[in-house]
């Protein structure tokens, strides 16, 4: 089965975030008004072929530990889609 | 004695760590390619600065897995003194053989300049030379040299003497304003629990010639010697 595994990674709740920080002012100076706190992280969109949904979730877990998050600094979640059958 | 300088796809410090320990060790000193398994039966090895990898995903994370990284690794595990500075430090850390990690700098700026050094130790094998205390002059190159690690993990860094280099002004005196990047605790080098791997953001072999403005990075070159005089290793 074709699965898109979608991985969002953010900087972990309490750590410096300049990155944040920088576009919080940047908001806020364009007049925003209500902006909290701001992060930035990234979102990893990976096409995967996998026998079965819970497969597919797994390896993306696996994926983030080993490489795609650094578990010191950033916090990551998973989210798996079923492709749609492209019509041929 | 023989000197391995690992050469990463990006890395753009190698020449100036093969130069330095060539010539202020006068060791034999050779190249190690990242896609290699062999570190041709070198002493001791330095991971060098640079942007492997473009410093895609997370500095140094995609050359912490470089196939030579297996070697490495199993060196460090058997005593071997790794030595990696800049790039290198954000390897050993994405390797999982230094605690901790490196993020963007709090001021969000790349910061190149000379900056100062606390040595907060002076033990083999990477700073016998210098005195406790002795304040260095070595430059730095970096967009994500601050250091973090959780509390408790500072803590027992700090218990088991790993914090070897702190940024300090040119008195000695830690301040918040001598800190370049936001690193914690003004931590600028650090070594693993087994006291073989070290790990530091500023450069000391860019530190070794009057003609490069200071010599003050040559002590560590010179302590790493003298201890592979005094316990060469098996290999």
């Amino acid at each position: 089965m074709a699965y898109q595994v979608e991985i969002r990674v953010v900087p972990r709740q309490g750590i410096l975030d300049p990155q944040g920080k920088a576009v919080e002012g940047a908001l806020t100076n364009l007049g925003f008004a209500g902006v909290g706190e701001v992060h930035v992280g990234r979102l990893i969109r990976i096409d995967l072929d996998a026998a079965s949904i819970e497969e597919a979730q797994e390896r993306a877990h696996k994926m983030c530990r080993q490489l795609l998050a650094n578990p010191v600094t950033e916090d990551y979640d998973v989210q798996v889609i079923e492709q749609a059958e492209t019509a041929p | 004695m023989k000197i391995g300088v690992v050469t990463f796809p990006g890395s753009n410090c190698d020449y100036d760590c093969y130069k330095a320990a060539r010539e202020v060790l006068e060791a034999e000193t050779v190249y190690l390619w990242h896609g290699d398994h062999d570190l041709k039966g070198v002493d001791a090895l330095f991971l060098p600065g640079g942007f492997s990898y473009g410093d895609y995903l997370r500095a140094g994370s995609i050359a912490s897995l470089s196939p030579i990284m297996n070697e490495v690794r199993a060196f460090a595990d058997a005593g071997g003194l790794v030595v990696g500075i800049c790039n290198g430090f954000q390897i050993l850390c994405e390797a999982g053989m230094l605690p901790g990690a490196l993020i963007r700098n709090r001021s969000l700026k790349f910061s190149s300049k000379v900056v100062h050094l606390r040595v907060q130790q002076s033990v083999a094998p990477f700073t016998s030379a210098y005195e406790v205390g002795q304040v260095l002059r070595v430059p730095i190159a970096h967009g994500e040299g601050c250091y973090i690690a959780p509390d408790e993990e500072l803590d027992l860094l700090e218990a088991e003497g790993g914090v070897i280099f702190r940024y300090c002004e040119a008195d000695g005196r830690i301040t918040e304003a001598a800190n370049p990047n936001g690193s914690a605790r003004n931590i600028a080098g650090i070594i693993n629990s087994g006291r073989n791997v070290l790990g530091m953001m500023p450069h000391p072999e860019r530190a070794v010639d009057e003609l490069l403005g200071s010599v003050d990075g040559i002590g560590l070159f010179r302590s790493l010697a003298e201890h592979l005089v005094a316990s060469p290793s098996s290999s």
